[in-house]
């Protein structure tokens, strides 16, 4: 499955919609990442406060959306645009992989939830291939 | 038996309350055929499914839709006991329809995102939507356990 031509436009095109509510959204889906899914509250047993829309939650959404906003950049090679953020993931972090397919469903609610009328179906097939495609690039160095 | 606290029920209903089945129903198929295109194989008697406009417009696409939406009735009236009331449904998708458990599961994300769109996020918090996911979940359980 890969991003067709017409796929990297529509996220290019809906990404420069959006792009400056990128902090606000990344907050809101970890926030509900954290909630709607408890087990990945095991990643972040190291931060004081867990709860929504928290000081820290706040900061690691950022630095997560940060890294989509690269993604659409880098869109015509995630393998090698993404590959340092790959060592991260597999050897520092050591997320697993599962994680990001769940961040991903997290990132489109809130899409759906900000952006209703621009978040069409044509859009989201085009973001779910997209956050698909990103998730197989930060999986990339796992084994 | 799955355990629900008052906020989740309270949450479903308030949810199940506002959602007008031909509304939701037309508009989750419609994505589950458009983001899961594989899912198509489904509804070859559907006539024209070969654009996105085509999808969108269908009519039969629309009225099964609602068809789908409305068989969560069955469980927000039996939430304790969703497992037993969709036995009988659960034997049909296998043996009759043959349709992969895992589609289950896709239409529930597309339920979820149609959901989204349409309460926003004051009124689709992170609890409503843990509540909400869970009880598509334990539906999505209840449809794949007779399978054989």
């Amino acid at each position: 499955m890969n991003l067709t031509a017409k796929d990297k436009d529509t996220v290019r095109t809906f990404w420069a919609k959006i792009s400056t509510n990128a902090e606000d959204i990344g907050t809101d889906a970890l926030s509900r990442l954290l909630v709607v899914y408890p087990q990945t509250k095991t990643y972040f047993s190291h931060w004081k406060d867990l709860s929504p829309g928290s000081a820290p939650v706040k900061k690691h959404g950022a630095t997560v959306m940060a890294g989509v906003a690269d993604a659409v950049a880098k869109i015509d090679d995630l393998r090698a645009g993404l590959l340092s953020l790959s060592e991260l993931h597999a050897f520092t972090l050591r997320v697993d992989p599962a994680n990001f397919k769940v961040l991903s469903h997290n990132i489109l609610v809130v899409l759906a939830t900000s952006f209703p009328n621009d978040f069409t179906p044509e859009v989201h097939v085009a973001m779910d291939k997209f956050l698909s495609a990103v998730a197989l690039a930060l999986s990339e160095k796992y084994r | 038996m799955v355990e629900w606290t008052d906020e989740e029920r309270k949450a479903i209903t308030t949810l199940w309350g506002q959602i007008d089945v031909g509304e939701i129903g037309p508009q989750a198929l419609t994505r589950l055929l458009i983001v899961y295109p594989w899912t198509q194989r489904h509804f070859g008697a559907f006539g024209n499914l070969s654009t996105y406009a085509a999808i969108v417009g269908n009519a039969k696409v629309a009225q099964h839709g609602k068809t789908v939406m409305s068989g969560l009735e069955t469980a927000v009236k039996n939430m304790d006991n969703i497992k037993n009331a969709y036995a009988k449904l659960s034997v049909m998708h296998s043996d009759k329809l043959h349709v992969d458990p895992d589609n289950f599961r896709a239409l529930a994300e597309c339920i979820s995102v149609v959901v989204a769109a349409k309460f926003g996020p004051t009124v689709f918090t992170a609890s409503f939507q843990e509540a909400w996911q869970k009880f598509l979940a334990v539906v999505v359980s209840a449809l794949g356990r007779q399978y054989h």
